[in-house]
């Protein structure tokens, strides 16, 4: 058990550090997804006008893009393993005595870690786009954004098993980036999209995570105002909706330990 | 067949009994049987392929025997693969340094994922840095590192944990003979003051010079075990080689007037002979064929393991940039 847990920590340790210490990748961490939330929101604001709830596109998409932050993240937890099976350093840590389960765990924390830094990061815009931030909001989304990077990460880490070169494993994970993030109602609501939308969002574990998020930083209310996500006739709440993605993603995370242990 | 051992006296800290592995239809490690005692620096010698780094990976807990068993200070690399691993040093072939973070941030993720002790942990960092003459370059990344550099750090790595093995798998390859040299020192530094076990492969001949003891594998087989000098012994007197512009005539002449039994190698032509010093005066005097250059020399294990296994170690079959080693051949 103590294998598992210096394996965990270590390993997210390293990657936390490896994050910090390269400002380039630290700063496109940041401008990327404030990238997305100027220009769509310069370019569709006015078109939308004030959606219901009575918030506008920019804050609409705030916490979305603050998601979009979170799940690409974690996947790129994937092409860590693979990258570090490619440089010689997975050798290292597989040589170490530290138990493979704890070896993916930490890759998973050090991609949670690396997107809440992103994240707090990214909260300082909130004044800036009309979302007010309290702490009692902040407190409440560390773990709903913890939930959703480790699952998503698990998935990540699965495509790295399988997909063994790092190249493939980057091109795999871009693939998987698009859907995810598109379809999880980060840039507009779902309750006004084609049925055939409506239906691959919502089979998107990733759209619960999203809504949490957005609940959370925008309030409840909002679900009762028709832009909260309904499933078989029932507005979830954020604590359904956190279960479902911790669920899913324990599985991920489990099915990507097991892959891991057996295939290195 | 393998039981050659007759170990160096006191504790067994390597065992490998029986020890194979296949790979689908390829066995590449085939029934070796090896001991290593406490203190003792022992060499796998064969060529690419031979079955030296599996045999490595299967000792490090690294891959599994498909057959026979190993053991490690006394414990079991399969049953007890994580004690294995607290005890052992691993130098890989590859380098596998993390590049983007700084040498003294290498050897820190290192003691933490072995839970070493804080106030260990310090210590062994600035002993081992200091050691391998890169303290004072502790703050740097390790992608500023030159090749040896890396290397170097590597087994400041590898000996952090204070294992009591450390294995090295062609630990100098690629490297100039300058830090060659110098890591060798170290180790022999190491062996001195802290009694360290090391077990290394390789295919340079002159690396495994350096041993204690010299395990000879070749097609996953041990063929010979035993000290260089005494290695060097089977194969018996001194070598000549004699340099000609036409080998082949040369050839016939040490066959048809000495009775020897010559080997050509591009223009030159070696052959056995009890002593050396002796027959050639009366070999030169008697030589009717123009001589380009002569040398007679001691057997190296390149002649040994060449008696061994009746082929070359193929040295060119590695990647690595090292002088050839034709001027060997040449007149010294």
């Amino acid at each position: 058990m103590i294998e598992v847990y210096r394996g965990a920590w270590v390993v997210a340790y390293r990657e936390l550090l490896r994050f910090l210490r390269d400002r380039s990748r630290v700063a496109a961490s940041i401008v990327f997804p404030l990238l997305f939330l100027a220009i769509f929101g310069a370019g569709f604001t006015n078109i939308v006008g004030v959606m219901t709830g009575g918030i506008d596109l920019m804050q609409f998409m705030y916490p979305g893009v603050i998601a979009m932050a979170v799940v690409t993240g974690a996947l790129a937890a994937g092409i860590s393993v693979a990258s570090d099976r490619e440089d010689g350093f997975l050798r290292e840590i597989l040589v170490a005595p530290l138990s493979r389960t704890g070896i993916i765990l930490g890759k998973a924390f050090g991609a949670a870690a690396v997107g809440l830094t992103q994240t707090l990061l990214l909260l300082a815009v909130g004044p800036l786009v009309g979302v007010d931030l309290s702490f009692s909001v902040i407190a409440r989304l560390v773990p709903i954004a913890l939930v959703l990077s480790l699952g998503v990460s698990g998935l990540g880490i699965l495509v790295s098993s399988y997909v063994r070169s790092q190249q493939g494993v980057q091109m795999l994970i871009q693939l998987l980036v698009f859907p995810l993030v598109f379809l999880a109602g980060v840039f507009f609501p779902l309750d006004s999209v084609p049925v055939w939308m409506e239906i691959l969002s919502k089979a998107n574990p990733v759209t619960y995570g999203v809504d949490a998020i957005r609940q959370v930083m925008l309030g409840s209310e909002l679900a009762g105002a028709g832009l909260g996500l309904t499933a078989f006739g029932h507005t979830m709440s954020i604590g359904e909706e956190v279960l479902l993605v911790g669920a899913l993603g324990s599985a991920l995370l489990a099915g990507a330990a097991w892959r891991f242990g057996r295939s290195e | 067949m393998n039981r050659l051992t007759a170990t160096t006296s006191g504790e067994v800290v390597i065992d490998a009994d029986d020890l194979g592995r296949r790979f689908g239809d390829l066995e590449a490690v085939r029934g070796v049987t090896f001991q290593v005692g406490a203190g003792e620096v022992f060499g796998f010698l064969g060529p690419n392929g031979a079955g030296k780094t599996t045999t490595i990976n299967m000792l490090c807990t690294l891959l599994r025997p498909s057959s026979g068993k190993a053991s490690i200070a006394g414990l079991d690399t399969v049953s007890q693969e994580r004690a294995v691993r607290r005890c052992i040093g691993l130098i890989f072939q590859k380098p596998t340094l993390d590049e983007a973070l700084t040498a003294e941030q290498n050897l820190r993720f290192h003691a933490y994922a072995y839970g070493l002790d804080a106030a260990v942990r310090e210590e062994q960092i600035r002993r081992l840095l200091t050691m391998v003459e890169l303290w004072e370059r502790r703050g740097d990344d390790v992608r500023t590192f030159s090749g040896g550099m890396r290397r170097r750090l590597e087994i400041a790595r590898g000996l952090l944990h204070q294992p009591r093995v450390l294995f090295l798998d062609e630990p100098t390859l690629g490297l100039d003979p300058q830090t060659r040299r110098r890591i060798w020192e170290y180790l022999g530094e190491l062996r001195a003051t802290d009694g360290l076990t090391i077990f290394l492969t390789t295919h340079y001949m002159d690396e495994a010079e350096n041993c204690d003891r010299i395990a000879v594998i070749d097609h996953g087989q041990i063929v010979a075990l035993d000290t260089p000098e005494r290695l060097k012994a089977a194969v018996s007197g001194d070598l000549i080689t004699i340099a000609s512009p036409s080998p082949a005539a040369a050839a016939d002449q040490v066959l048809a007037r000495h009775g020897l039994d010559p080997t050509i190698v591009g223009d030159s032509v070696t052959f056995q002979v009890p002593n050396g010093e002796d027959f050639l005066p009366e070999f030169i005097r008697s030589f009717q064929l123009p001589l380009r250059s002569i040398s007679v020399r001691r057997p190296t294990l390149d002649d040994v393991f060449l008696e061994l296994t009746g082929h070359a170690i193929r040295e060119e079959a590695g990647s690595d940039e090292r002088p050839k080693r034709s001027s060997r051949w040449k007149l010294q």
